[in-house]
């Protein structure tokens, strides 16, 4: 999303750093988004991804540095930035035993938000995220997804310009992990909310963000749009194969590992081999390789790198964990690779 | 930031909190169940002045020997007539002292008494007759229990023996002037309000005023732990609201929920246990409100101090133990050791009981209670200076 306001940066974090004792969570980052624009951060769990959330939305006190919300500093100044901020963490900001509506108007008063016009937003956003039915249920009787919706609207009740979303796709199902990117896409789309989201989902990252900061060990290590973060990898000397071959055997999978060129040859299913390879000649050494060992190659593409590969890339390991980021990754490649640049 | 936002965010807080107390049914009925089941269990099992023991299983061993027999027949017969109208013992027969402590060991007796083997030839001889309580030391309260009934009843014993030697010295006196002789003081026993001492009368005020203070003190912590853990907190703590309203909401919340309590126990104390209430409803309403403001301000330092719910409730459980049972609130202050007695005058709980047993049970007023409500107050306010900054502290960690 191209910004109005090139120039206007709503969110500028300075050296920002976050220490528990001995423990650096956060270390000396800086970066800063502008205003409608949706902003990952991208990192495996530990990285420090919810730590700088929970500094920026004034949970949390940075040990060093600050950062401005709004041109509002985050210390100085807590109460006017969580004017403009709203919150989505993993956890589920709301109380069982009290109604949907019980619980939206019970964080809606805390604002100050005149009691008519809070009841009419919370009648919007209940429609918007089709909990209209529910709302005189508590919330202790709704199931994953619908929890999560309210989870969402809650965090709007303010109309906040900067949206937080921490993880906000952790432990849902593919269906509602669909249906929340879309709804944060139409809400920056629509009221132009500027939109910080953590998660270790490459998919999420690379589907929403305008930008994305990778983080790793406290540290950002690098900040791009997801175009450009590929490109490190493209530029670079490697090239990503997906390889047909009719009749694969063991024997033909030992020769392309034999060859000088090969970095990483893992086998998708009984006919397809995802290989990573480097140089010039790569190409047709591999071709060689499998032909020599009379194997039948039925389709070659050249694979798009994907975030993961650049996080492999830079930072030499991937993004460990975890169970259900593998779902989302399967969708990624066959909806992300396309066959478009052979060398 | 204006006091009237502050106090209008704590009553949304509070109501909040209450909302959700009240859909918990279980809750609910647990809420009324664990004071009536305190004051039930602690107000039967604690004896008052009238109960006493009942069919309490004594071996009779019976030494005496001799030519004449009658004066320790004399005895039994008159230990089994006092019995027969009061039930206290139930007397079986054991052949010596191993045979008691066999039994003892068994569980079968409480306690024996032994008729040493001279007692009647003694008593013939215008000699005192030697009888020997036998008791339990694995449970001194059985045994000290025991030992004054049973000495109850030999003085009564005596006194009528005594009575009849008097009279038999002489013809001309009376049933009344041997008593006059043998006993010549008759104690009497009157309450400075009517009606007869009970142990409820002790322990209701006490647990009233425990079960509202407490509710402030370990529930505050209880409660805004769990909203930490759960995650709910941070909903708060990203509104623009003062962090006080959050752990003021909490306490008014908490606060109502005690007093609720209270109001349980009172009316279980007058309804169930016969406790009639001398002073004003209103003093007691105002101690018990009282009783509250000075507990907030150590329930918020143990808010700031538990960083999780478990830790909150065995710091809880740590507290209320030694509270309960110094502030005087069960036993006597009185009866214990000096050392305890000492720490028993830094623990607000002390003064407030005590207060609470002043108004409630003898009818005190204001004036009576000053200095009770004054160290309440100064307790109150020195421990709100040092919560308020521990809290700001740990919500901006």
């Amino acid at each position: 999303m191209v910004n109005l306001m090139e120039n206007e940066s709503i969110i500028d974090v300075q050296n920002l750093t976050k220490a528990f004792n001995d423990f650096v969570a956060v270390d000396d980052i800086s970066f800063d988004v502008k205003e409608g624009e949706i902003f990952g951060l991208l990192g495996p769990n530990g990285a420090g991804k919810s730590t700088t959330l929970r500094v920026l939305s004034t949970l949390a006190r940075p040990t060093k540095g600050t950062a401005k919300i709004g041109g509002f500093d985050i210390l100085k100044h807590d109460n006017e930035v969580r004017k403009l901020i709203g919150i989505v963490s993993e956890k589920m900001i709301m109380y069982n035993r009290l109604t949907a509506k019980e619980n939206l108007i019970f964080f809606g008063s805390l604002f100050d938000i005149p009691r008519d016009v809070l009841k009419k937003r919370i009648d919007e956003l209940l429609e918007l995220v089709q909990l209209t039915k529910w709302k005189d249920a508590q919330v202790g009787t709704f199931s994953t997804g619908m929890r999560q919706r309210m989870n969402v609207i809650r965090a709007l009740l303010n109309m906040p310009k900067v949206l937080f979303l921490d993880e906000p796709t952790l432990g849902l199902d593919p269906q509602s992990s669909v249906e929340i990117r879309e709804f944060v896409k139409k809400l920056n789309r629509e009221n132009h909310t500027t939109i910080i989201i953590t998660t270790h989902m490459m998919v999420d990252a690379d589907l929403l963000c305008d930008r994305i900061g990778i983080m790793d060990h406290a540290k950002i290590v690098a900040l791009d749009t997801s175009t450009n973060l590929k490109k490190m990898i493209s530029g670079a000397d490697t090239t990503i194969l997906k390889l047909e071959i009719g009749n694969l055997s063991p024997d033909i999978i030992q020769a392309i590992q034999a060859c000088g060129c090969t970095d990483a040859v893992t086998q998708e299913n009984s006919t397809h081999l995802k290989i990573i390879v480097h140089g010039n000649e790569a190409f047709d050494s591999v071709i060689d390789a499998v032909r020599a060992k009379d194997g039948k190659v039925n389709s070659i593409e050249n694979l798009q790198p994907t975030l993961e590969d650049v996080f492999l890339h830079i930072t030499g390991h991937e993004v460990r964990d975890n169970a259900d980021q593998k779902i989302p990754m399967e969708h990624h490649r066959r909806f992300g690779a396309a066959p478009n640049r052979i060398r | 930031m204006g006091a009237k936002t502050l106090i209008s965010h704590s009553m949304r807080i509070a109501w909040k909190d209450l909302t959700e107390l009240f859909r918990n049914r279980l809750g609910l009925v647990l809420l009324i169940l664990m004071p009536l089941f305190m004051m039930a269990m602690i107000g039967f099992i604690y004896p008052s002045s009238n109960t006493t023991i009942s069919n309490m299983p004594v071996g009779l061993v019976n030494f005496d020997s001799g030519n004449n027999t009658i004066p320790s027949q004399a005895f039994i017969r008159g230990l089994q007539q006092i019995n027969s109208q009061t039930h206290m013992l139930k007397l079986s027969n054991v052949s010596n002292m191993a045979g008691i402590k066999d039994e003892v060991q068994k569980g079968d007796l409480d306690g024996g008494i032994v008729i040493s083997s001279d007692f009647s030839a003694s008593i013939m001889n215008g000699e005192q007759g030697t009888l020997t309580i036998v008791t339990d030391q694995s449970n001194p309260t059985i045994a000290a229990e025991l030992q004054a009934a049973l000495s109850a009843v030999f003085d009564q014993m005596s006194t009528l023996l005594a009575q009849e030697k008097v009279q038999n010295l002489s013809s001309t006196v009376t049933a009344n002037d041997s008593l006059a002789v043998v006993k010549p003081y008759d104690v009497q026993t009157e309450g400075v309000v009517p009606g007869t001492p009970s142990y409820f009368n002790f322990i209701a005020p006490g647990i009233m005023m425990m079960t509202v203070m407490m509710s402030v003190m370990t529930g505050l912590p209880v409660a805004i732990s769990q909203e930490k853990e759960v995650g709910t907190m941070d909903g708060m703590m990203v509104a623009p609201i003062n962090r006080l309203s959050i752990i003021l909401g909490k306490a008014l919340g908490q606060t109502t929920r005690g007093l609720l309590q209270g109001f349980i126990i009172m009316a279980l104390a007058i309804g169930l246990f016969g406790i009639a209430i001398h002073g004003s409803i209103l003093l007691v309403v105002g101690l018990l409100l009282l009783g509250v403001f000075s507990f907030v301000g150590l329930g918020i330092v143990m808010t700031s101090v538990a960083k999780d719910q478990e830790t909150a409730q065995m710091m809880m459980m740590t507290l209320m133990f030694p509270m309960m049972f110094l502030s005087g609130v069960m036993f006597p202050i009185q009866s214990m050791p000096w050392f305890m007695q000492d720490i028993s005058k830094f623990l607000p709980l002390t003064y407030a009981s005590d207060a609470m047993r002043k108004v409630m049970v003898l009818g005190a007023g204001v004036s009576d209670i000053s200095m009770d409500l004054m160290i309440m107050i100064v307790f109150g306010a020195v421990m709100i200076a040092i919560a308020v900054p521990l809290f700001r502290r740990m919500m901006t960690r």
